[in-house]
């Protein structure tokens, strides 16, 4: 009996004691081993601002823009003008989409003309009227001034109502002094002050054009559509590259001089655009670079054509010979003056309804544009070849600058009926037009920084086995800065600020979206992870299970044992 | 003692080659504008100074490049002022040549040689070049954005064969090279070159993006810039040779891309890349070098030089005959030069053939011209493509070479020459072995041995052996770089002086690292390549040298500026290395995870067990036959035992 009870302690000691071993290599393994484990096969992710890219995903884009109106002597009443000056607020709520919101805010301020700007207007002319303003005082990037005269001033032609300049001024002619409240007057003069601010600065169309990056095409209009698709996306730098294409180099020794066209028509414009974006210009000469269909000969004007239709086939077998920019990764904009050879010219372009095109050239949508240039009337039969020819620069600049004007976005607008706009001159662009174009290009650089930031945080945050690395978070989160920045200025309606926080986003946006370090862990099938875990996991893992969940039913059976006892 | 200080001289010599170049250069290139046939260089007069001479040039030569004329565009054509085309500030000019050289073995050499040069300065303060004519645009973009001096490249598909065929007109190892010099601006070179390769990857569709530091080497002395300029300091040079590169068409199209008139007109329509790639060796090249824009060498011009050094086999192109025809070599023949071209000359070599006894050549060449080359007096054959005579009446010209003799002819053995290989067996340990053959009767020289070797042979350079003629030969000059893993390559650079007529044996072991799983190529048991070593060397030459400075070179004689009055610059390159590492079995880390896991698991399956199972003492059950006699009692109802 001793013996039995001996041993029977015995047993009950060796059971508990396998017990304790049993839950103490369950505890390591809880306690050490699969934190060691986690620790050691985790990526590194650095810690994103996913609250502040979750904000951006839904963006409420408030413009604000300074309208001023001034009204000259004759066309407001003493009584009137002892209320002004005046400052007006008006808001237009648009709703785009679920994530998308606008708003256009503009501060009208109106005021009467001082001394000097009552001189500037008795100018003869509204040209010089407009540069003796300008002279004046120069309006801040973004707004715009409009100058009301009396009905009956001669500055501006009849039937003439709106005069637009070079700068950010426009010439309104307004009715005769009317009496009464002054709140009729500016009422009166409400409606066409919308359509002059609309002309010289954002539209909503631009706005929504210049949006498509984050809603779907269908919501735009097919007009602003074809704009948006015609114009390069915004992109901190183009580079722009002329090509003179010489497939005949036995007949035409052709000579341009390239660099003082540019020099002439091109860097006005570039100089202009360098608060948009950096433009470097190149050119080079291709020898027996050929068009990629051939032309037909049409007896009816007896000269080879191109019909409209077979531009598209032009391009690509030239585009093997043009050669990327090595020097650089921004968009490239081509240029090219194609002489054709002496049996195949003149040749002309036709558009749809066969008939030729003026300007003998062609545009291809973010691309660039394509000039043929004929030669064939500069020499005889009797001519010694190679013929020595100079190309009319400023003939082909002409075409050039208009296609370049369309490929970086100026809009042409389309003014209202009575309006004069005034042409740009010289530098090619005038001071309202780039106002419009860093509009919309600032929203286009918000909405494009904005979905990519919040895209590559959802693919962060989707696929966990993504390296995130210090530099990536940092681009991240200078991003989400500069964004947030564009985004503030826009509403306080600083322009120019706007536009550079937004150039900053879209770069670095960019740049972590396109890291290369993304990649290196992004596929890692979990078939492979299985099959060399499993032969150490699974056979050290099972006793411990079965031992607990044997542990586990001797602990049930005692409770029910002590239960039917206590009953 | 006096030997030693013979010795310091000449690496002194060979150290400053590219010094003195740079001042002869000066001279040189303005004269490489010139030719002229042997008819009439017999009445050349030699004349004293340069105006007295550029005046009797004038009179004699009809194609004259002087500086303050625009150059004719094309000679005898008479188109009158065509050639005004580009504007006085920056001039470009275009030459192609084709120079054949009959092989004693038979096999045929044609080398292209395409010369580009641009009178401008691509670093001139605050002017940017962005306007193009002849010069390509890709690679004028890339030698100002990464302020490169100079650029040499090569592709190279088959080993120039020395001993059977002479030394090449440009001599270019297996596989792809670059060597790149820097302007003195460059602050991090390093990454310069690293993003230069990748673009020029892109460019030629090589793969030269993988060079990196692992293969990258700035050698002291081997490799000195070619054009003109101050000598710099090394660490704005980088070498790197790619021998496993294999050269295809898709090397050839943008090389051809690059040429001004393409492959539609000139002797580039010659260039048929089925034809090219069907022979014992091509080499493909570009180099670019400030070279001078005039005889004072006041502005510095840019040379672009493609080259394309094809060797074609008697027996697989000639069909074992011994006729070669533009058509039976290229398939193609000529019918025009590049209108864009000043000149467009075809040299067929004719030395060994003075009066016509050994081969005939059809049509008969207009004229002859002398030219030193490699230290050799060669005569040449020239056909000029811009003269109308040329192409005679069907309009092409298809020069065919037949021999009248079966037999071949002797060669001289080249003055130097070098050979390479592995020694050792089993996979842990190895030698190399370098050769050096110097077959001058009786003048010694010394030559610069460059020797990159990757990292993964680790090398003992303890054991490094000089021996000619059985006798230790020390080399003067040992410049070492030892290899860091993963990191850079051995560089061993080594002047030695060649005893005449003798073969010097440079041998040095080493022993095979182990790489780890990642880093074996796709076919780790075909072996890695270690590049070529380069022997460059000034080679006392056999004939006097020309000294007659007037005379135009043509462009294939004119690449080494080295012009010294007895010796010429060779550069050779020897075989690359095949080499063995070991090499796993590339199934095993799944087996040993697997067995290593399964013994894990067992071993800790029976601690576990021992752990945590209870022992208890089993009472003895009883045996058969007392359970037997119990059942038995039980029956019977007696008390059980």
């Amino acid at each position: 009996v001793l013996l039995n009870v001996l041993t029977c302690g015995l047993f009950v000691t060796e059971k508990l004691r396998g017990r304790y071993a049993a839950l103490s290599i369950a505890a390591v393994v809880i306690a050490v081993g699969i934190p060691l484990w986690w620790k050691t096969t985790e990526t590194y992710r650095a810690w994103l601002p996913y609250s502040h890219i979750n904000e951006l995903g839904s963006l409420q884009l408030q413009l604000s823009m300074e309208v001023e109106v001034v009204f000259s002597r004759g066309t407001l009443t003493p009584e009137q003008q002892k209320k002004v000056p005046l400052t007006q607020t008006r808001e237009q709520q648009h709703h785009v989409d679920e994530n998308t919101g606008l708003k256009y805010r503009y501060e009208m301020k109106y005021r009467t003309a001082t001394i000097m700007e009552e001189d500037a207007l008795r100018q003869p002319t509204a040209e010089e009227a407009d540069f003796s303003l300008y002279k004046l005082s120069e309006s801040p990037c973004g707004s715009v001034v409009v100058y009301v005269i009396p009905e009956t001033s001669v500055l501006l032609p009849e039937n003439i109502k709106v005069y637009v300049g070079q700068r950010r001024t426009a010439l309104l002619r307004g009715q005769v002094g009317q009496g009464g409240e002054l709140k009729a007057v500016l009422s009166a003069l409400d409606p066409e002050i919308e359509q002059v601010v609309r002309t010289m600065s954002f539209s909503h169309e631009d706005i929504m054009a210049a949006l498509s990056d984050r809603i779907r095409m269908g919501r735009l209009s097919k007009e602003s559509l074809a704009d948006s698709m015609r114009s390069f996306k915004s992109s901190p730098g183009y580079e722009i590259t002329f090509s003179l294409l010489n497939p005949d180099p036995q007949s035409h020794n052709l000579h341009w001089d390239i660099e003082g066209a540019i020099h002439t028509y091109i860097q006005p414009l570039l100089d202009k655009l360098a608060p948009v974006a950096n433009h470097s210009v190149d050119s080079q000469i291709l020898y027996y670079a050929v068009l990629g269909v051939n032309p037909r000969f049409d007896n009816s004007v007896s000269a080879f054509t191109l019909s409209a239709d077979s531009l598209a086939h032009v391009i690509n077998p030239v585009e093997a010979r043009l050669g990327s920019n090595a020097a650089s990764s921004n968009p490239v904009l081509n240029f090219l003056l194609f002489v054709p050879d002496a049996h195949h010219s003149p040749l002309f372009i036709q558009d749809h309804s066969k008939r030729v095109v003026d300007s003998n050239a062609f545009h291809s949508p973010r691309w660039g544009g394509i000039m043929v240039y004929n030669v064939n009337d500069r020499y005889g039969q009797e001519a010694e070849f190679p013929v020595h020819i100079d190309i009319d620069m400023a003939h082909v600049m002409g075409v050039f600058l208009a296609q370049l004007r369309l490929m970086l976005g100026v809009q042409s607008a389309h003014p209202p009926p009575g309006f004069l706009l005034q042409s740009p001159g010289s530098a090619g662009l005038t001071d309202w037009e780039l106002d419009r174009l860093q509009w919309s290009r600032t929203v286009e650089n918000v909405a494009t920084a904005s979905t990519s930031i919040t895209s590559l945080a959802q693919l962060l945050d989707q696929i966990g086995n993504i390296v995130i690395n210090d530099n990536i978070a940092q681009q991240v989160y200078n991003a989400v800065t500069s964004l947030q920045a564009a985004v503030a200025e826009l509403e306080a309606g600083n322009l120019a600020f706007a536009l550079q926080y937004s150039r900053e986003a879209i770069l670095a946006s960019e740049r972590a979206f396109f890291d290369p370090s993304l990649l290196h862990l992004l596929y890692f099938p979990d078939d492979q992870k299985f099959a060399i875990y499993i032969p150490l996991f699974l056979p050290m893992c099972v006793p411990i299970l079965l031992s607990l969940l044997k542990m586990a039913g001797e602990l049930r059976q005692r409770r029910k044992e002590q239960r039917a006892k206590r009953d | 003692m006096t030997a030693g200080r013979c010795t310091a001289a000449l690496l002194a010599a060979v150290l400053v080659c590219g010094l003195t170049c740079a001042s002869t250069a000066a001279a040189e290139e303005a004269i490489t504008e010139e030719y002229e046939s042997i008819s009439n260089a017999n009445e050349h007069v030699q004349a004293q100074d340069d105006y007295a001479r550029s005046q009797k040039r004038r009179e004699i030569t009809e194609h004259d490049d002087d500086q303050n004329e625009p150059p004719p565009s094309s000679s005898s054509s008479s188109s009158s002022s065509s050639s005004s085309s580009s504007s006085p500030p920056s001039k470009d000019y275009f030459k192609e040549e084709l120079v054949i050289r009959p092989l004693s073995s038979g096999d045929i050499y044609a080398s292209f040689q395409f010369q580009t040069r641009w009178d401008t300065d691509f670093f001139a303060p605050g002017k940017k070049v962005s306007h193009y004519r002849l010069f390509p645009k890709s690679l004028g973009q890339l030698m100002s954005k990464f302020s490169v001096r100079e650029m040499h490249v090569s592709f190279t598909q088959g080993y120039w064969r020395t001993m059977q065929w002479g030394q090449p007109f440009l001599p270019a190892p297996p596989g792809a090279e670059l060597w790149v010099w820097f302007q003195d601006s460059v602050a991090d070179v390093d990454g310069a070159w690293k993003e230069l390769t990748n673009v020029l990857s892109g460019i030629f569709c090589a793969s030269l993006n993988f060079i990196d530091s692992t293969n990258t080497v700035e050698p002291t002395a081997s490799f000195k810039p070619l054009g003109v300029g101050n000598v710099t300091h090394q660490r704005f040079l980088r070498y790197a040779v790619l021998p496993r590169e294999i050269v295809c068409t898709e090397n050839l199209t943008p090389w051809k891309k690059l040429l001004p008139c393409g492959s539609k007109a000139g002797l580039a329509v010659l260039m048929k890349s089925e034809k090219l790639f069907h022979s014992s060796f091509l080499s493909l090249a570009v180099h670019i070098r400030p070279v001078c824009q005039d005889w004072g060498c006041k502005g510095t011009a840019w040379e672009l030089r493609q080259t394309v050094n094809v060797v074609f086999d008697l027996h697989t192109t000639g069909q074992g005959k011994r006729e070669w025809s533009f058509f039976k070599m290229f398939s193609r023949t000529l019918t025009e030069a590049c209108p864009l071209a000043t000149s467009s000359k075809v040299y067929i070599d004719v030395t060994d053939n003075p009066q016509g006894e050994l081969f005939e050549l059809n049509p008969a060449a207009p004229s002859l011209t002398q030219a030193v080359v490699l230290g050799d007096r060669r005569t040449y054959a020239v056909y000029d493509l811009m003269a109308s005579g040329t192409f005679g009446l069907l309009r092409s010209l298809n020069v065919l070479l037949r021999w009248k003799t079966p037999g071949s002819v002797d060669m001289l053995r080249p003055l130097l020459h070098g050979e390479r290989y592995v020694a050792g067996y089993g996979l842990q340990t190895g030698e190399i072995h370098t050769l050096i053959y110097n077959n001058h009767p009786y003048r010694a020289f010394p030559v610069l041995l460059l020797d990159i070797v990757p990292w993964y042979l680790r090398l003992y350079i303890h054991t490094l052996t000089v021996t000619s003629k059985s006798r230790e030969n020390k080399p003067s000059y040992i410049h070492y770089q030892p290899s860091k893993d993963r990191l850079r390559p051995h560089l061993l650079e080594m002047l030695i002086q060649l005893p005449p007529n003798s073969v010097t044996e440079v041998t040095v072991q080493f022993e095979r690292a182990l790489l780890k799983w990642t880093e074996y190529t796709p076919d780790p048991n075909h072996g890695f390549y270690v590049g070529s070593s380069v022997i460059s060397a000034l080679v006392p030459s056999v004939v006097a040298m020309d000294t007659s400075y007037t005379l135009e070179h043509p462009l294939f004689s004119t690449f080494f500026p080295c012009k010294e009055e007895s010796s010429y610059f060779v550069r050779v390159y020897t075989e690359p290395l095949l080499v063995n590492l070991p090499t796993p079995d590339f199934s095993m880390p799944y087996n040993v995870i697997c067995l290593t896991c399964t013994v894990v698991a067992v071993g800790y399956g029976s601690l576990y067990n021992l752990l945590t199972r209870t022992f208890q003492v089993e009472e003895p059950s009883p045996g058969v036959v007392k359970r037997l006699a119990n059942m038995i009692r039980y029956l019977r109802g007696v008390p059980l035992l």
